[in-house]
């Protein structure tokens, strides 16, 4: 791992000391939202894909009804009949916070309060495959919006899940050895700096005796 | 804020929907469905855009711009003409991308 460019001075060390104990420290709170991310997030895909499945057999229903009711309804008759909605659905979104992820969340509530209040059409010249279809439908609207913000909800998360992934992993790999390196080095400088100082200082020591008290005509050769 | 539903796809398969008050809006053509997305995504007046998996794949690019938004939320579904298993393989992909493996659809 590259050292980085910088000086190795005392004061860089401390700077360096200081960066990496929160680089440490943003390590373990990043690599425990992933963890809690991931598991929420696993638990809504497993409920998602149940939801799924359900929705998708019912809707399958649907359309069997529908293929009826166009089989024994002229095509302009179906139409005529479903041309003229009477039930208008409104959608209140709300926002959860999930490990700092906004999921949404969904409300519906239907303009008339009567729920069985749904056929935009008299029933006399209607088949009843059409009520069927109808009504399987809108049997399965509130399973529908709760699919759309499941979906939703994984959709984000996954986003979220991966950009804290890259963090933690450029954290972990790249820039705490990168900061623990350059602490290194510079400790390693700053010790030989600290020795090199030492020796010449006893050879200037040993100088200045020698010429005081000529040591080295005494007792050297 | 009160927002709808809105669904796109070919007439046959959603005009079910505008009697349990969604709004729907018919198209059969590529491009047709592509502008459609946008202006009805960008209208602001919807909450869950709804799409048959035919017009879901026709909108990669269209889709993406929704992607990272709250609302709305785009969710495909099977047309009258049968499951092409778009959902599943849209959530399979959610799974890759956050765990780095399919470890739930691959059974």
């Amino acid at each position: 791992m590259a050292v980085m460019n910088v000086n190795p001075t005392r004061m860089q060390l401390t700077k360096l000391k200081k960066q990496l104990v929160t680089a440490v420290r943003g390590h373990k709170m990043l690599k425990d939202k992933r963890d809690e991310l991931m598991r929420q997030f696993l638990d809504l895909v497993r409920e998602t894909k149940e939801l799924r499945e359900k929705v998708e057999a019912q809707l399958e229903n649907c359309n069997n009804h529908f293929v009826n009711a166009s089989a024994v309804m002229s095509k302009e008759a179906l139409d005529a009949s479903l041309m003229s909605p009477k039930q208008q659905l409104n959608i209140e979104t709300t926002s959860k916070n999930v490990m700092s992820v906004e999921i949404p969340q969904f409300t519906s509530s239907a303009r008339t309060s009567d729920s069985g209040d749904i056929f935009p059409y008299g029933f006399a010249f209607t088949s009843f495959e059409l009520d069927d279809a109808i009504v399987s439908l809108n049997s399965v609207l509130p399973d529908l919006i709760k699919l759309a913000q499941y979906e939703k909800s994984c959709e984000l998360m996954s986003a979220e899940i991966e950009k804290t992934r890259r963090r933690v992993n450029s954290l972990e790999h790249v820039m705490i050895p990168r900061y623990q390196e350059t602490i290194k080095y510079i400790s390693m400088k700053l010790e030989e700096n600290d020795r090199s100082s030492r020796t010449r200082l006893m050879k200037v020591k040993d100088m200045l005796l020698d010429k005081e008290h000529n040591y080295s005509g005494k007792y050297g050769n | 804020m009160a927002k709808n539903i809105a669904v796109i796809g070919d007439a046959e398969s959603i005009k079910g929907f505008s009697a349990i008050g969604i709004d729907i809006y018919p198209c059969d053509e590529a491009e047709e469905a592509a502008r459609l997305l946008r202006n009805v995504a960008d209208s602001e007046t919807y909450a869950i855009i709804y799409l048959t998996e035919t017009v879901y794949r026709q909108t990669v690019k269209e889709r993406s711009r929704y992607e990272e938004r709250l609302t709305p939320a785009v969710i495909p579904l099977p047309g009258v003409t049968g499951n092409m298993g778009t959902g599943r393989e849209r959530l399979s992909s959610f799974v890759e991308k956050a765990v780095g493996s399919d470890i739930i659809f691959n059974n």
